[in-house]
């Protein structure tokens, strides 16, 4: 039988489309005034509204839409002027009033993309070959989360289960892409650019462990070269990177071994399962759920002005991709430079800053991708959080380009910038000055160095050249390292010719 | 003292010269209750304690010479599908006979705050679903004239209670007629207010685009009053109105104000139908004639669609109702089916036990018309349906300024007279349901009485945010009809 991936290259495609949701970051709850803190004390964050008692409405959190409308503008989203909330109908015990608020057939906006890199990964997951793609996104609505079912791992779990509704209530977009994706690599670039998005507007955290970017995937298969879709399969629980990526793998292989084997797909709901890493059916398209939505009548039509939108637009940064792209032809970084200074919004206004101040983007882009980088992560790199100011790493990287600090000397500088929190000109004062570079200084100490050390002298001239790092050794311990190595260099060669 | 010799003006009059105290009032409201509630079960809790100790507060206020808040002492009653704090709601269902409020809903919050004295909580239609009061888990209504007939429903305990002194005033809810229809029965006053004008939160929803909590009253004045108390936003509810509230009652004092002239009082002929009781056509046409007498002018309109209403308002209100009704599970609160092993077994037997049948039958009706492949032939045809029904109130108020319609086709029947035939019993909301659908205000009041000696309800509908001319006209014809 041919191997997978002969087929995937020859005879089949995968068509992949995403659903995202994610959660939007606002301090309070959807419909009602509750925290969205997580980690609070099981059901300690509700009130009759989210708990659902009877007699209790809904009532919209302006900060909810500002939230959505920031989503919505990092997507390339058309926002609609008017959107109706709608009751998505269905019975689960975390699911307190019976239906979901959501939106239906006027959702919050509609006809969105992303055009970014993406690239296909080797065994070892490197990156073979970037290129930029649009995924176009169908729509993102506003809806609110469901609570928690907890089965297992409590008192008496063994014949009941709990109930958490903390997360009840919490606001939540369901984002909705095309079947654009190709491969399972195209569905991790866009879930990574996305959650970077989120982030860049300040929509959403982005934790996926605590569940704020969760990922369904509907997977089918096509014969190359065919315009129609296959049967498609919903894969659940998707709340990694990873998972994300290996699912679709994992269901991409089940649906072509399937249609190999002369079957044919059923369309149905699938949970990935990750101890065994496979997924599994959850539900079958008979059972599906008809969820009757019909228009929410307890909350009015959600109606935003031209006027609003436009002026909620005005408030959005400059969002990842387009700034990586600036970065990459004002400063010459490569994709992957790039990429890795744009990872976040306060990491590309550090990296800015200290362009801005420097003059110098590819002496900025190595210090803080070797030295900075190295001590803080760059999700957590900000003008805050960091140990030395863009302006003060600028001073630095000046002081090597004018000569006053090798290479070598500046590290320790910097170091020392990190522990006292000192500019660099102060710590070079204390280090007694920066590089000596003055030729007749260097001269001198050259020639005390060639007159104590006579053999070696003697050896050299006689061919022995290794020998000239040891002069060069005795130049540097003679001035505290601080010598222009060049000039030692110019200088040791030029004193230790044979005299003529 | 007896509360049927009072309305809240005279009760004041009374308070303020100390002719009695507000604990006297509630002592009589509760002497009442315990002689005829056996009999009529139009109170599904009685609060003493609770009433006497606001009474005592009333008392204590006024004996340090605070001025009178506009319900001060008076004793009301609470329709049992709107949460008090720290008492039962059970909506007459089996499904919450023990659910305990843990807040107070936003209209009843503001009438305690105005100085009302709570009596107890009134027994109604499970979940509000019906106009008899026979579709209580804890027994039918009784009329307070005559105990083989019903009261109307389904705020048919808050009627009872008003009629039969048991409070000066009660609230009700009203999807279709659920205030009106009850006070027409009974004899009573009985308000709908504009969509939105008063606030839903704390009233356990039936039809959440219809549903409004409305007074019912001795008096006009009464209804106007206790109206204007509970009226204005709420911001715990997205679809209450920011419209400003107008002082309803300062129009209705001076006699002048009983002059009609200028007036013009809309006539549908459809409102006078196959169906309607000769007693009922017979009393709202001398009340016609009684309008024309105090000056206003008759006009011709016509409501073409009228007859669509009952069954538009079966498709919105039970589609509605099967996903308000779907948060009564068993899961957190309200009853449970003993010894159920699976999560479906909870459901099912838990709804399949606590509600009735009605309840049951339109949260099948409104599960099927928003059912996949069914939503556009019902739901969506629905709501067209109800734009045209409000275009025809507002051509109508194009060449009126008030339209006056029987309440009820007939005055209360007797009971298990329509419990067999469902469709009997829904027409009987015909002329009151177009107004939930269209979102106007009505009022019932008293107009006459039919050859047994039972009462005539006279309807009265304005446009939206017209309350002060409903009252104003009712308020003429109250005063020409005592005279």
């Amino acid at each position: 039988m041919t191997d997978l991936a002969t087929l995937l290259r020859e005879k089949y495609e995968p068509v992949i489309g995403l659903e995202i949701h994610a959660q939007l970051n606002t301090r309070t709850k959807i419909f009602c005034p509750c925290p969205t803190d997580f980690g609070a004390e099981a059901n300690a964050n509700t009130c009759p509204v989210c708990l659902g008692l009877p007699g209790a409405l809904p009532v919209l959190n302006q900060a909810v839409v500002e939230k959505a409308a920031f989503a919505a503008f990092a997507l390339n989203l058309h926002i609609n002027e008017v959107s109706v909330f709608s009751r998505k109908n269905y019975f689960y015990p975390d699911l307190p009033k019976g239906y979901q608020i959501s939106q239906y057939d006027q959702p919050f906006s509609v006809a969105g993309y992303v055009e970014i890199p993406t690239s296909e990964r080797d065994e070892g997951g490197r990156p073979i070959a970037w290129q930029l793609k649009r995924f176009r996104i169908q729509r993102m609505h506003i809806e609110e989360d469901a609570g928690k079912s907890l089965h297992e791992g409590l008192p008496g779990s063994s014949d009941a289960s709990y109930v958490n509704l903390n997360r009840s209530g919490v606001p939540l977009v369901e984002i909705v892409s095309e079947p654009d994706f190709r491969s399972s690599w195209e569905a991790y670039d866009y879930v990574q650019y996305l959650r970077r998005a989120l982030l860049y507007v300040d929509a959403c955290d982005g934790n996926m462990e605590e569940g704020s970017l969760r990922c369904d995937a509907n997977v089918s298969i096509r014969r190359r070269g065919s315009d129609r879709f296959g049967t498609r399969t919903e894969t659940k629980n998707l709340n990694s990177f990873r998972f994300i990526q290996r699912a679709i793998d994992y269901e991409i292989a089940r649906q072509i071994r399937i249609l190999e084997e002369g079957g044919h797909i059923v369309q149905e709901t699938r949970l990935w399962n990750e101890r065994e890493a496979r997924t599994y059916t959850m539900r079958s398209k008979e059972e599906a759920h008809d969820y009757r939505y019909f228009p929410e009548p307890d909350l009015p039509p959600l109606v935003l002005s031209a006027e609003t939108i436009a002026a909620l637009r005005a408030r959005v940064p400059e969002l990842p991709e387009p700034r990586r792209r600036r970065f990459a032809e004002a400063y010459g970084l490569s994709l992957e430079d790039s990429t890795l200074v744009t990872t976040t919004r306060e990491a590309a206004d550090f990296f800015e800053a200290c362009v801005r101040a420097s003059g110098n983007p590819r002496a900025a882009f190595n210090w803080i991708a070797n030295e900075l980088l190295a001590r803080i992560p760059i999700e957590k790199l900000s003008l805050t959080t960091s140990p030395v100011s863009p302006e003060a790493l600028a001073e630095l990287l000046a002081l090597v380009t004018d000569g006053t600090l090798s290479n070598k000397l500046a590290k320790e500088v910097f170091e020392r910038m990190l522990s006292t929190g000192k500019p660099p000109k102060a710590i070079v004062q204390e280090l007694g000055g920066g590089q000596v570079s003055d030729v007749g200084r260097i001269e001198a100490i050259a020639a005390e160095v060639i007159a104590a050390n006579p053999k070696q002298t003697a050896e050299y001239r006689a061919g022995k050249t290794p020998l000239f790092a040891f002069f060069v050794g005795q130049v540097m311990k003679a001035t505290k390292g601080k010598a222009n190595p060049q000039v030692v260099n110019e200088v040791l060669k030029r004193l230790l010719e044979p005299p003529q | 003292m007896n509360l049927l010799d009072f309305d809240i003006d005279r009760l004041h009059t009374a308070l303020q010269a100390r002719h009695c105290s507000a604990a006297e009032v509630c002592r009589a409201a509760l002497a009442t209750i315990e002689q005829r509630n056996p009999a009529l079960n139009a109170l599904l809790s009685i609060l003493p304690d609770r009433a006497l100790k606001q009474a005592a507060d009333t008392d204590a206020r006024l004996a340090a010479g605070a001025p009178l808040r506009p319900l001060e002492g008076v004793p009301i009653v609470i329709k049992d599908n709107q949460c008090l704090a720290g008492t039962r709601t059970t909506c007459a269902s089996q499904m919450l006979a023990n659910y305990m409020a843990t807040y107070t809903a936003t209209a009843v919050a503001r009438l305690e705050a105005a100085g009302a004295v709570i009596v107890g909580k009134a027994n109604l239609d499970e979940f509000a679903m019906g106009s008899s009061n026979e579709n209580s888990a804890f027994g039918p209504v009784r009329h307070p004239l005559d105990p083989n007939r019903v009261p109307g429903g389904s705020s048919g305990g808050s009627a009872a209670a008003v009629a039969a002194g048991m409070c000066l005033a009660a609230t009700g809810s009203d999807t279709g007629g659920s205030i009106r229809q009850p006070a027409a029965f009974c004899g009573v006053v009985g308000v709908k207010p504009t969509y939105g004008r008063v606030s839903r939160y704390g009233l356990v929803a039936f039809g959440s685009s219809l549903d409004q909590i409305g007074p019912l009253t001795r008096t006009v004045r009464d209804a106007a009053r206790m109206l204007r108390v509970m009226a204005g936003y709420d911001e715990h509810d997205a679809t209450s109105s920011l419209h400003a509230v107008p002082d309803y009652l300062a129009e209705l004092s001076g006699d002048a104000d009983t002059d009609l002239r200028g007036w013009r009082i809309g006539v549908a002929q459809e409102a006078f139908g196959a169906g309607l009781d000769p007693a009922v056509e017979l009393a709202v046409r001398q009340a016609l004639k009684t309008f024309e007498a105090l000056g206003a002018t008759l006009v011709e309109v016509s409501l073409p669609r009228l007859g669509y209403a009952i069954a538009d308002y079966y498709i919105i209100a039970t589609a509605e109702a099967s996903a308000n009704l779907a948060r009564f599970d068993g899961v957190r609160y309200g009853y449970r089916a003993p010894d159920v092993t699976t999560v479906h077994d909870l459901y099912a037997l838990s709804r399949e036990q606590g509600f009735g049948p009605e309840v049951k039958r339109r949260i099948l009706l409104g599960t099927y018309a928003l059912s996949s492949g069914y939503y556009d032939a019902y739901y969506l045809k629905a709501q067209k349906v109800r734009t045209l029904l409000r275009r025809d109130f507002d051509r109508a108020f194009e060449q009126c300024d008030v339209l006056v319609t029987p309440t009820a086709p007939t005055p209360a029947f007797k009971l298990g007279e329509k419990t067999d035939d469902p469709l009997q019993m829904y027409l009987s909301d015909i002329y009151t349901v177009t107004l939930n659908l269209a979102g106007v205000p009505g009022m019932s009041l008293p107009c006459g009485k039919s050859g047994e000696g039972l009462p005539i309800g006279l309807q009265i509908v304005a446009p939206a945010f017209e309350e002060s001319r409903m009252f104003r006209a009712g308020w003429a014809l109250e005063h020409a009809l005592l005279q």
